[in-house]
């Protein structure tokens, strides 16, 4: 049986990079349709990082727009765990750097902190791994992050969706007479299953993916089982949800997935925001979460699936509570960064992704 | 107080002198100005010599021993640094060692090999003047630094990218009047907004070069120079420092330091800069001989643009800037500049600057600046030992 | 690849890939800490040791990065380490409480600055020592849209 718990979101925030680069010139460059791609990924344009971005400064942007909807000092945050599949080291903690830079643990560092891989659902584990700290009262606030500047290779599918952004929460437990959470998770649970659809080997620059296998046997199964247990565990029904989010490597699987699971397009509304951005990877789902809650109504229930390649499925449930509006009126959100936005060309695109390691 | 007099000088040609290394330039500069003193290496009594970079460059610090060695003497010698201010930092050393009774003769040399090495790291290696934790770190070039300035005076005083370039139009024309300069080619203010931006919107043809090149000069005691042919005068020598970076400057439009300095120079001189015929100013980027200009009191306060429009600062005009090219077309081999400097104004004095001499040159005056405004030094000469000015 | 190595690196000056001296100064190049004087108030960034009123006693002050640009420069002409992402725009930026500093403008060509454009600062990327040296972080700024 999945366990009721008891913590919140005191903070969320996101950051997507201010370059864009269309669908199409990809598509012109690398001598490939564009209609059929469009129509393929339903994705028309993507984030591209500046040379000076890396998960390492999207994760701390996300982090300062969430900090700012917490409210409270960063010194009484006492675990980050950081998800990501372009960690810029391969060791060196994402995490700690980021712990410096906003004064997690105040001076003298007083926190935990560690970073983890698991695809794209490398962040929402992160959360879990928040959640579990929190739930147990072994600390009062804790932070996740999931951002990455994933990369594609030229002229492969994946070209078109490996963009970059990232997202952050402060989750605190719900204490009586002191309520701080602006939504609170009320369940989580998870399925892994060794799965080889989608890999990188250490020293790789970019991954490796075994095509239409990734469909069926490895997202789709994941997504809708892992969903489909949690319905069943809690007793909820996929009507009870206001929003859906599921991981959105592209426009075309989640529209398909929320097909076989019975979500509508109303409840996908603001979770599903890949077509202007791409697929953050670590930062998918996440964002998704935030943009809901940056759009939700007080007392609305929320429905997330994240889903990594390898594979696996982090599902939530949360629910809005009366504090989710005074904090959408604070920080950056997303559509504000959708706003300021500037093209560039396949060439300068290449260029600005080179730099990604 | 004890007079200083400059008894004999000498330059290197500057350009990219490839056969020629630190040690040679050292050599050549050190030589010559002895021989134009006649005097012999075993009547200097102290050696001073400014250089920026070689440890850097060459890997070889220590020059003050480099400097006796080739001499073959054995008096006390030491390397000065105040980065591109090194030159006249060791001219002051040199004036301050005679006035204490220290040395009666003393050599005094501003040297710096800058082409061993590429530009990119020369360049790295300049923003050494610089504040590196808080300029350098931050990708800044000394261009990038100067063209912060150009920006900040162009929109407080009106100066057009036009204007601005006829500082290294003129730099240009006067150095094909000087066999040592580094260019002899004249250049058009088309030519100098055209060439490639180096920092926006400074140009290439905006900036000085990387230059190798030596110069020195032999300061004697009063009693003793009074007895030489033509000896010019130190009648004044001022220093004044500011803050290592330009973002913690009190003003991103001029230069304070140099007003200082000035000030100081001018007051041991006793006399105004109104005197004043002759003028060497450190023209690193075109903006800094705009600075100068009006820092030192020579003319009004953002009136650079239209008096440069008039000619006046042409070494025929009324108020004649950098008679032998300046920085931009002589050259700027770093810790010779404030030595070359000297150079010039001697040769104005004495009547020896053939082509390019400046009528009636009877007052000179040098400014030379480290970094973007860190270390400033400003020596006023004269032909006579005591000026008419008071 | 070792000697790949060296020859990417070399280039870079020593003083540039010093992780150590980049580490020491992270309270001030992550979090724009400086310090204020506790006798007559005023506020430095970088820290000071002795303040213009002459006072040694200084407490840490948390600079909030809001600024406005004094001026500013692209630079096309660059430091080895910086020879990817150049051109990019460097300014000095007059902090709200008194500091002027100099930074990188991230995100902006030259036509898009003008003097007095209010900025905020964003941790950013500064370079990467090689594929095997440290990556160097600080704050840049961008102007506020």
């Amino acid at each position: 049986m999945v366990k009721r718990l008891n913590i919140g979101i005191t903070g969320f925030g996101c950051y997507i990079p201010r370059f864009r680069i269309r669908t199409e010139d990809i598509a012109v460059a690398n001598n490939q349709n564009v209609d059929l791609i469009k129509t393929a990924l339903l994705i028309n344009e993507k984030t591209v990082p500046n040379k000076d971005e890396d998960s390492i400064s999207i994760g701390i942007e996300a982090c300062k727009n969430a900090l700012l909807r917490a409210s409270i000092q960063p010194s009484r945050i006492k675990a980050i765990y950081m998800g990501s599949e372009s960690h810029p080291y391969a060791v060196k903690a994402s995490s700690a750097v980021i712990g410096g830079v906003l004064g997690i643990g105040g001076e003298e560092g007083n926190f935990t902190a560690a970073d983890t891989e698991f695809a794209c659902k490398a962040g929402t584990a992160a959360l879990q791994m928040i959640a579990g700290q929190v739930e147990a009262e072994m600390i009062d606030y804790g932070l996740a992050i999931g951002a990455d500047t994933s990369q594609g290779a030229p002229g492969d599918a994946l070209e078109y969706s490996a963009a970059a952004g990232g997202a952050a929460f402060i989750i605190g437990k719900n204490k009586k007479g002191k309520e701080e959470s602006a939504a609170n998770i009320l369940y989580t649970l998870s399925k892994t299953i060794d799965t080889p659809d989608f890999w990188r080997r250490n020293n790789e620059k970019y991954p490796t993916h075994m095509g239409r296998f990734t469909g069926e046997e490895a997202y789709f199964k994941h997504i809708t089982s892992t969903t489909q247990t949690m319905l069943d565990e809690t007793g909820l029904k996929i009507y009870d949800f206001d929003h859906v989010i599921l991981h959105q490597p592209n426009g075309k699987f989640p529209l398909k997935a929320a097909k076989m699971l019975g979500i509508t397009k109303e409840q996908l509304k603001f979770g599903i925001v890949v077509h202007e951005i791409g697929n953050t990877y670590s930062g998918s789902s996440l964002l998704g979460l935030v943009n809901v809650l940056e759009n939700a109504l007080p007392g609305q229930r929320i429905l997330l699936t994240s889903y990594g390649s390898g594979s696996g499925s982090d599902c939530f449930v949360i629910e809005t509570t009366d504090l989710i509006t005074e904090k959408q009126r604070i920080g950056k959100k997303l559509l504000n960064y959708l706003q300021n936005k500037q093209y560039v060309n396949y060439n300068q695109y290449r260029q600005m992704v080179k730099m990604i390691h | 107080m004890e007079k200083v007099g400059i008894i004999g000088t000498g330059a290197t040609k500057f350009g990219e002198l490839w056969k020629q290394s630190l040690r040679d330039l050292l050599a050549e500069s050190q030589l010559k100005a002895i021989e134009d003193a006649k005097i012999s290496e075993r009547d200097i009594d102290m050696i001073f010599t400014g250089n920026m970079c070689s440890s850097d460059f060459s890997g070889q610090s220590h020059l003050g021993s480099m400097a006796a060695e080739i001499l073959n003497v054995n008096v006390p010698s030491v390397r000065v640094e105040a980065a591109c201010a090194s030159g006249s930092v060791a001219l002051r050393q040199g004036i301050q060692a005679i006035k204490a009774g220290e040395a009666d003769i003393v050599l005094v040399n501003g040297v710096e090999k800058m082409t061993d090495v590429q530009t990119r790291q020369a360049t790295t290696g300049l923003m050494g003047a610089g504040d590196e934790e808080w300029e350098g770190f931050n990708g800044l070039t000394f261009c990038g630094l100067y063209a912060m300035m150009a920006r900040a005076y162009m929109h407080k005083y009106r100066l057009t990218r036009e204007q601005l370039a006829l500082v290294s139009v003129k730099n240009h024309k006067h150095a094909t009047f000087n066999p040592i300069a580094h260019y002899h080619n004249e250049i058009t203010v088309d030519q100098v907004l055209n060439s490639s931006i180096i920092a926006d919107p400074l140009t290439l043809l905006d900036c000085s070069p990387i230059t190798d090149g030596g110069a020195s000069v032999i300061l004697a005691k009063e009693n003793i120079a009074k007895k030489f042919e033509s000896p010019i005068w130190v009648l004044g020598s001022g220093q004044a420092n500011d803050t290592l970076s330009l973002h913690g400057r009190k003003s991103l439009t001029e230069i304070p330091a140099t007003t200082h300095a000035a000030q100081r120079a001018l007051m041991q001189a006793k006399i105004g800069v109104d005197k004043v015929n002759v003028t060497e100013v450190h023209d690193c980027f075109s903006i800094a001989e705009v600075m100068a200009i009006e820092d030192l009191g020579l003319i009004p306060r953002g009136e650079a643009g239209r008096i440069m429009e008039e000619g006046q600062t042409y070494f025929d005009g009324k108020v004649p800037i950098n008679s032998c090219g300046g920085l931009k077309a002589c050259g700027h081999p770093i810790g010779a500049t404030g030595i070359k400097q000297v150079w010039e104004i001697v040769k104005q004095l004495r009547n020896e600057a053939g082509k390019r001499q400046i009528g009636n040159a009877d007052i000179g005056l040098t400014h030379n600046v480290g970094g973007t405004g860190s270390t400033v030094v400003v020596n006023v000469f004269g032909r006579d030992r005591e000026n008419k000015g008071y | 690849m070792f000697l790949d190595e060296i020859e990417r690196t070399k280039d870079i000056k020593m003083h540039r890939q010093s992780p150590i001296m980049r580490w020491r100064k992270y309270p001030e190049r992550y979090r724009l800490e400086g310090n204020r004087c506790n006798l007559c108030g005023r506020i430095y960034f970088p820290k000071k040791e002795l303040c213009e009123c002459s006072s040694r006693e200084f407490s840490a002050f948390q600079l909030s990065g809001k600024g406005k640009i004094l001026t500013y420069t692209e630079i096309k002409s660059s430091p080895e380490e910086f020879s990817e992402m150049t051109p990019y725009c460097v300014g000095i930026i007059e902090l709200a409480e008194g500091p002027k500093i100099t930074a990188q403008i991230a995100d902006a060509s030259v036509d898009e600055l003008n003097i007095g454009d209010p900025v905020e600062p964003v941790f950013r990327k500064f370079f990467a020592v090689g594929d095997s040296g440290i990556i160097h972080y600080g704050i840049k700024f961008k102007k506020i849209e």
